[in-house]
């Protein structure tokens, strides 16, 4: 029979229950999905509200790409609660002094927007699908439209409004949902790793730089397999959001970590042993140097040399597959590096890594790559692209 | 199990409540919205019309204030307190789940800090035989031990408690009388109360995938005895009871000693209330 729970081994004094790893891996998903949402919502709205023209050709993509990574947001939570069949309790009777009680109401507030703001986008392109396909699929796109087939320039002036406002409604949205998972961590004084107040703003710019730097990576990556030329403008301008917001996040994170070694409060020697062992690999050399230094080099060394075409298209999406490796580590390091510093503050635990089962890698992955595949598929129901043979959504 | 069905009643109102709303919310916004005003009204009418919480025969919670003393000059690491706390409230026979357990300081000579076991500790398992069987190893027989003891822990029952302030359904409450209890047929099992603690006193337990940890025998006191570990005590290291009793043993150990509360600066406010600690005790 498989075990019910993986002890962890220790050094130093640790709690006689601290070897069981509350959160496991599929933790270390759940922010990183969360910040996927809000970072990709962040593009769409630098389109929508901030009219910034240039990254018109990924603006749709990206409100299909918050949808996606949205709607499994709630996965990794089910599959690590002891009774998920009980979530909704959390929802029918919030217990209101909990952080966490807040999930539903955040999220399901907030799929809500994407739903409606991604029906008011393709509405046009739904519209001219029902009318023109017959079969399954003209009945799938009629049941789509709601009934609603006026797409007439007053409806349509209509409807640019509503993106409008929902698009302004959503920032305060994916950001607030995003941080707020911040402060589920920040929060807790139980632990000196995650008791920060500066947890929910970093949460939130390492969202934005994950979540722009998927849709560099998913953009670019669409575009071959479509066979169409990449917007370089639109690459460049992401490329420059990236830059900005990586080195403020690198900034953030410097100073909460300086804050923490230098106010050393009690329980900092085995902090220090700890980062000077176990974190060595995991957050100085692949979240620091591999996730966030080497990416700011490649970006800055590429605009400082005036990189064109093929080649800034390269180095952006280099950077930002970087960058997408710098996020997940740095979940990694905060909810898994919380837990492996003993709340005794003498002891260090190592984390017991399962591959199969609920808590395990293979879970963790899948859940990863779930909202890419139902990505994949809703792109070819609801094409975002301007670019291809169709187009014809609402262009706010 | 008497703690179960004290908390039947509370799920009664529970349900009544949940049929009610699951009517009432009707998905997008608005539902929402009603779902996040909803509770607070509908709950408290379940609650007026619910008989009184609990309804054990002749225990009334609003007329005591429970609390736990530790002398630990007198604790001689016997830990029949840890196998009596396990049999009676059938925590996990392993040495990785535990609602009290018991911490072992040793300063050796020429050494500034102690070192630190529990019974969990591997080489004390090695030395018990089994992870159901506790025992201290005599591992320092051949060093200068400068000086030694041992400290009990167990749930601190705070007055401002953390585990109750993040779980999400409130699973988790503090009754009238002080105890902090969890409810296991309404607890979720996130374990964000399992980090919130800071004393390391909440676990999981892997049969029924919620949330423990000790109540003070909730089930016992409610029936005027004594919590499991303070019974078995064979030195009365452990003192428990009454605090609204001037004479109870708990308002003796108080009044006759300076005591002090674990990790103090948390603000959780600990009603587990030591003797005989020293500096390295957290």
């Amino acid at each position: 029979m498989e075990p019910l729970f993986a002890a962890a081994p220790f050094i130093g004094y640790v709690y006689p229950n601290e070897t069981v790893f509350p959160w496991s891996v599929l933790i270390v998903v759940y922010p990183y999905l969360t910040g996927l949402v809000a970072g990709a919502f962040t593009v769409s709205s630098l389109y929508q509200v901030f009219g910034i023209k240039q990254l018109r050709p990924v603006a749709h993509f990206a409100l299909l790409t918050s949808l996606c990574c949205m709607l499994f947001v709630p996965t990794p939570l089910m599959l690590h609660l002891g009774h998920p069949e009980r979530a909704f309790n959390a929802v029918f009777t919030p217990h209101w002094s909990s952080a966490m009680a807040m999930f539903g109401y955040f999220a399901g507030f907030y799929i809500l927007l994407l739903f409606v703001e991604t029906w008011f986008v393709f509405r046009p392109y739904m519209v001219e699908q029902a009318q023109a396909r017959k079969g399954l699929l003209g009945l799938v796109y009629k049941a789509l439209c709601l009934g609603c087939y006026d797409v007439s320039d007053k409806a349509m002036s209509a409807d640019r409004k509503w993106i409008f406002a929902l698009a302004i409604l959503g920032i305060p949205g994916a950001h607030g949902l995003h941080g707020y998972v911040g402060f589920i961590f920040g929060s807790l004084k139980s632990r000196e790793w995650w008791s920060s107040d500066l947890m929910p703003v970093i949460f939130l710019f390492s969202a934005i730089i994950s979540g722009v730097s998927l849709l560099v990576v998913l953009y670019v990556l669409s575009c071959k397999l479509r066979r169409v030329r990449v917007d370089v403008a639109c690459v460049k301008a992401m490329g420059y959001t990236l830059w900005g917001f990586v080195m403020f996040t690198l900034l953030l994170e410097g100073v909460e970590f300086g804050s923490l070694m230098y106010k050393a409060r009690e329980g900092i020697e085995m902090i220090v042993l700890f980062v000077s062992t176990k974190l060595i690999v995991p957050f100085f050399v692949l979240q620091f140097t591999v996730g966030a230094v080497t990416p700011i080099l490649i970006l800055s060394f590429m605009f400082w040399r005036g990189s064109k075409g093929r080649a800034l298209v390269a180095g952006i999406t280099l950077a930002a597959m970087l960058v997408l490796f710098n996020v997940i580590m740095m979940r990694f390091n905060v909810v898994i590096g919380g837990q492996e510093i003993a709340k005794t503050g003498k002891g260090l635990l190592e984390f017991p890594w399962e591959m199969w089962g609920r808590d395990g890698v293979l879970a963790a992955g899948s859940v990863l790559v779930a909202p890419m595949i139902l990505l994949a598929l809703l792109v070819r129901l609801l094409p975002p692209w301007e670019d291809g043979p169709e187009h014809g959504h609402a262009a706010a | 199990m008497d703690e179960e069905e004290q908390f039947g009643e509370r799920q009664a109102a529970r349900r009544s409540f949940l049929g009610g709303l699951g009517t009432a919310i009707a998905g997008a916004a608005a539902g929402i919205a009603a779902g996040a005003a909803a509770p607070r009204e509908t709950r408290a009418a379940a609650v007026a019309d619910a008989p009184p919480i609990p309804a054990i025969p002749g225990y009334d919670w609003s007329k005591h204030r429970w609390a736990f003393g530790v002398d630990a000059t007198k604790c001689i690491g016997c830990l029949r307190c840890v196998e009596a706390c396990k049999a009676e409230n059938e925590v996990a026979p392993d040495a990785h789940h535990f609602r009290t357990w018991v911490e072992r300081y040793v300063t050796l000579e020429g050494e500034e800090r102690a070192h630190i076991d529990s019974q969990a500790d591997p080489v004390n398992i090695a030395a018990s035989g089994s992870e159901g069987k506790y025992r201290f190893a005599n591992r320092y027989k051949d060093a200068k031990v400068e000086k030694a003891f041992f400290v009990p822990k167990l749930c601190n029952h705070c007055t401002h408690p953390a585990c109750v302030q993040v779980c999400p359904t409130g699973a988790t409450f503090k009754t009238n009388d002080g105890v902090v209890v969890i409810d296991h047929t309404y607890c979720i099992g996130c374990q964000y109360c399992v980090q919130a603690c800071p004393y390391g006193a909440r676990l999981f337990n892997p049969k029924l995938q919620v949330t423990d940890k000790c109540t003070w025998c909730y089930h016992r006191i409610t029936k005027g005895l004594n919590p499991a570990c303070v019974e078995v005590c064979p030195v009365s290291a452990r003192i428990f009871g009454d605090r609204n009793d001037k004479d109870s043993a708990i308002s003796r150990f108080l009044a006759n000693n300076r005591v002090e509360v674990l990790k103090p600066e948390t603000g959780n406010a600990p009603n587990v209330f030591y003797v005989g600690i020293d500096k390295e005790v957290s």
